[in-house]
């Protein structure tokens, strides 16, 4: 961790951006835009967390070794998602019609 | 045993504590992102599959109280900060008043859960024997909304119109809800103790501008914490408000 | 410690135990049971990994027995189900994963690097405590019911329709998952922050990138199955539906995230192996290695790499051609950084000066073993084949050349290798070169039959088989008893020397690594001063300080080449 001391005006200029965001996210939310729904959300998510990561948790102020964990971390997560999803996306037939239960279970 | 504060037997400087201490930290953060990860891919195929059923599901949540727990817990993580803060420059009384404001918001925000949770149980919501999506509307309370209970109806049956299997589908919605949530709520728990012996650390007066690497450790911990929200607010309460 | 009463390599010297080392420093069960010295938790650790290897071995000796008739005669098929489940389970996670890390690892890793300790000690026993905890747990699963899911734990058998004690076994893993964790966590700090002056990366002893690599695997990789497993005991308790077809559920969502971890595990089986077999090779060559930073990259790479593969256990659940060819290839892919190692190894025998010590000879016996099991998985890689030799004794071959013929040949020779500093003793060299030997003939007797019957077409996990098949598991059942032996002579032997070996003094090989430069057994601080390293590793040649223990040691550096 490095002895560089972030004022309180920056946490609370990060905080009031989160705000923000939140609300953004949520007037996103209302508003139909299909597929990109879930792709607003997830940025919105993404920025909010990076902002936390960057200044609240120093990130910006913190070694490379902190970099390398905290990118190592995510583009794990990255290849677990990417890879498994890239399994499903090309089989011949879908979760939902593979496992069609009308009719087996009384709800 | 060794008081806080103190240099440790295995290393030679402080420096070099303080720097396995922050390592340390973020590589244990770096296993939380693959833990929740694994319920982050459940989540994406199950919602891909089954869009019709987390709608609905995602529909029953209360946004109100959603959004206030995330403005909550978002604050929290500036108290945090600022108690990171706080004890870098040597205030003493600031750091524990901003270590108990986190802690007070923490524990906001586990009790605005436990409504929710209980309003989950009342609609029979809880996945099991009892699971069933559309028992509110059915069994609407005394003080239900009539309009409310209208609007859920319609949406149900245009949703069972495209989802014969509803009922099983949003089981697997609120599964992974209170599978989520709950993780994270449990995350919380253990960081609430940890605050606690936090604040009790900083009353003694432990934490000074040259030490306050607990602080810095537990602060990264909570943000994480507060991260791991961040994605769980829209992924389960924003999934398809646009009806 | 006594100073050599000759420099003729004709007479041995007599070196005494020193007066105060990490065992006697402290005594009674309190000092053992809450100590936060690494190497008496590598110890505590020892005990604990041989007991499950004991466990497994028990039920790997049921079913060698039951596979010898055809109908097979020991036990039902429903309790035959339980035993190749639990031999999986104790053998996978309760002593291959934690074997080397947490044994040798623990032991090794802060005197390879000059520190003191663990850059978290107290973590460090907490992580053998938590392993205890998650092996009750289990053993609970096997003493009320086993298990006979398949160490694999597919669904819906594990999380809906089998009998068995399923739930306190997930959780017992799922609990074992956070020692392998902490160990990890450990293991990456101490190497970045507890090196001690002058001991940059590339000074490191291989062992040591071997751990670093491994311990990557261990952060990155156990928490997918520790949430994977904690989601089958939640299904089977409340009734979920993430793997349940009837429910909405998909079994493929569960093999996804097991194999995400469970196929880089065999990477935390060999790695820490390969570690050992890269400090054994040059030591008993006298010869530098050859290709250091290839061998230290090909750790990191086989880490890496070894996450992009887990679906090729999965090339018969239906994936489509395209998913199963990229799989496939990066498979073969991962390969390469093994190969490196092995032609690596082999180029450093070249022209050394090789002794045959027991160390050695596993080591040796490990090339052989692993360049077979590796090359069998590239067999089992390719697409074609893998539909006609899947879930057949051909895997159960492969994996047993690589789980014990390289995994525990690398173990046994890294507890050879290092029983002296361990001990500060000697064990007795002939009986262990031929209990070695032993091993590595039973050993091949009892799974090389396997790849046949697995090409002939014998699937794995079956209680009974054709007639036809029954010649070659009579083969694999006696070799099976031979192996036997071959691991209870070195128990026997190793406990015995604890008593009436030679003492060791503190560089009986001798080898280049700063462990060896402090006394057998060491004191607790590991060093009495912080070392200063000043030299490249594995520098046979010019070291100053080796010349005396070369000549104690009646050992000579090999002849000075210039072209490696």
């Amino acid at each position: 961790m490095s002895e560089h001391i972030v004022s309180p005006k920056v946490y609370i200029g990060i905080f009031l951006s989160l705000m923000v965001l939140t609300a953004a996210t949520v007037a996103a939310a209302y508003v139909n835009l299909g597929p990109f729904n879930i792709v607003i959300a997830l940025a919105i998510a993404s920025l909010k967390a990076t902002l936390v990561v960057l200044y609240f948790m120093h990130a910006r102020y913190s070694p490379k070794r902190t970099h390398m964990v905290i990118i190592a971390a995510v583009f794990w997560l990255a290849i677990m998602l990417a890879l498994t999803l890239s399994d499903y996306v090309t089989r011949d037939r879908d979760l939902a019609s593979n496992t069609q239960l009308t009719g087996m279970l009384g709800s | 045993m060794h008081r806080t504060g103190e240099l440790y037997g295995q290393f030679e400087t402080l420096e070099q504590q303080k720097e396995s201490a922050a390592l340390g930290m973020w590589v244990f953060l770096s296993t939380e992102v693959l833990f929740f990860g694994g319920l982050f891919l459940t989540y994406t195929l199950n919602r891909h599959y089954y869009p019709a059923a987390f709608g609905v599901g995602s529909n029953t949540l209360d946004l109100k109280l959603g959004g206030l727990n995330t403005v909550i817990l978002i604050l929290s993580s500036l108290t945090m900060a600022m108690s990171v803060w706080a004890s870098s420059v040597g205030k003493r009384k600031q750091t524990t008043g901003f270590l108990v404001a986190t802690l007070l918001l923490g524990t906001a925000f586990l009790g605005v859960k436990v409504i929710e949770y209980k309003q989950k149980f009342d609609h029979h919501l809880v996945p099991g024997y009892h699971f069933q999506i559309d028992y509110r509307v059915q069994h609407p309370a005394p003080n239900d909304d009539p309009k409310e209970i209208e609007a859920e109806k319609e949406e149900l049956s245009k949703a069972f119109a495209k989802d014969p299997d509803l009922n099983a589908h949003a089981q697997l919605y609120f599964s992974l809800y209170f599978g989520m949530t709950g993780l994270h709520a449990l995350h919380m728990i253990v960081g609430a103790g940890m605050l606690v012996w936090l604040i009790r650390q900083s009353m003694l007066g432990r934490f000074t501008p040259t030490y306050n690497t607990p602080v810095e450790m537990i602060g990264l911990y909570w943000h994480f914490v507060d991260i791991v929200w961040i994605y769980l607010f829209p992924l389960l309460y924003l999934i398809d408000r646009h009806r | 410690m006594d100073t050599p009463t000759s420099t003729h390599s004709a007479t041995a010297p007599v070196y005494k135990i020193p007066e105060e080392h990490y065992l006697n420093s402290s005594y009674g069960i309190r000092s053992w049971l809450l100590t936060t010295d690494h190497k008496r938790i590598a110890l505590l650790y020892l005990f604990s990994v041989t007991f499950f290897f004991f466990v497994g071995g028990i039920f790997a000796t049921m079913i060698r027995i039951h596979l010898m008739t055809p109908q097979g005669f020991l036990v039902t098929p429903e309790t035959y189900n339980k035993l190749f489940t639990m031999h999986g389970v104790a053998m996978i996670f309760f002593f291959l994963i934690p074997s080397i890390p947490a044994v040798l690892g623990n032991f090794l890793v802060p005197l390879m690097i000059g520190a003191k300790d663990l850059a978290f000690p107290k973590i460090n026993l907490l992580s053998w405590y938590i392993y205890v905890l998650g092996g009750c747990f289990v053993l609970y699963s096997f003493s009320t019911g086993g298990l006979d899911t398949g160490w694999t734990f597919y669904t819906p058998l594990s999380s809906v329709y089998s009998n068995s004690a399923v739930t306190p076994a997930v959780l017992g893993i799922f609990i074992n998952g956070f020692s392998s964790i902490l160990t990890g966590l450990n293991f990456v700090v101490t190497v970045h922050t507890m090196r001690a002056p002058g001991m940059t990366w590339f000074r490191l002893p291989l062992f040591v990138w071997a751990q670093y690599a491994t311990s990557i695997i261990f952060i990155l990789g156990t928490p997918v199955i520790a949430i994977t497993l904690l989601l089958v005991g939640l299904e089977r308790m409340f009734h979920l539906g993430f793997f349940n077809p009837a429910l909405g559920g998909d079994p493929i969502l569960f093999q996804h995230l097991f194999w995400f971890y469970s196929h880089p595990a065999v990477y935390i089986m060999i790695l820490p192996a390969m570690g050992v077999i890269s400090e054994i090779i040059p030591t008993f060559a006298r010869k530098p290695i050859f290709g250091y930073s290839f061998i230290a990259g090909s750790s990191i790479a086989i880490a890496v790499i070894g996450f992009f593969v887990w679906a090729h256990h999965m090339f018969l659940t239906g994936e489509s051609v395209y998913a199963a060819l990229a799989f496939s290839f990066l498979s073969y892919l991962v390969a390469i950084p093994s190969a490196v190692k092995v032609f690596n190894w082999t180029s450093t025998l070249y022209k050394g000066s090789i002794s045959w010590d027991t160390p050695m000879l596993y080591g040796l016996g490990f090339i052989g073993l692993f360049l077979i099991g590796g090359l069998t998985g590239l067999f089992l890689a390719c697409l074609g084949l893998d539909i006609h030799i899947h879930d057949t004794y051909f895997v159960v071959a492969h994996f047993h050349y690589i789980m014990v013929g390289g995994a525990v040949m690398g173990y046994l020779g890294g507890i050879h290798f290092w029983w002296p500093k361990i001990s500060g003793r000697l064990y007795p060299e002939f009986l262990a070169r031929v209990s070695a030997i032993i091993l590595f003939m039973g050993f091949n007797l009892t799974f090389f039959p396997q790849f046949i019957l697995g090409y002939l077409g014998m699937p794995r996990r079956y209680h009974s088989y054709p007639p036809e098949f029954q010649v070659l598991n009579v083969m694999s059942t006696a070799g099976a008893s031979i192996l036997a032996l071959g691991y209870l002579l070195p128990m026997i032997y190793l406990i015995w020397s604890l008593k009436y070996g030679t003492v060791a003094g503190p560089n009986p090989w001798p080898a280049t690594g700063l462990e060896w430069k402090t006394d057998s057994p060491p004191p607790t601080e590991n060093f009495l001063v912080t070392p200063e390293v000043t030299w490249e590793p594995y520098d046979f040649e010019t070291r100053p300080d080796l010349e005396l223990d070369h000549i104690v040691a009646g050992k000579l550096p090999a002849p000075a080449h210039g072209d490696d």
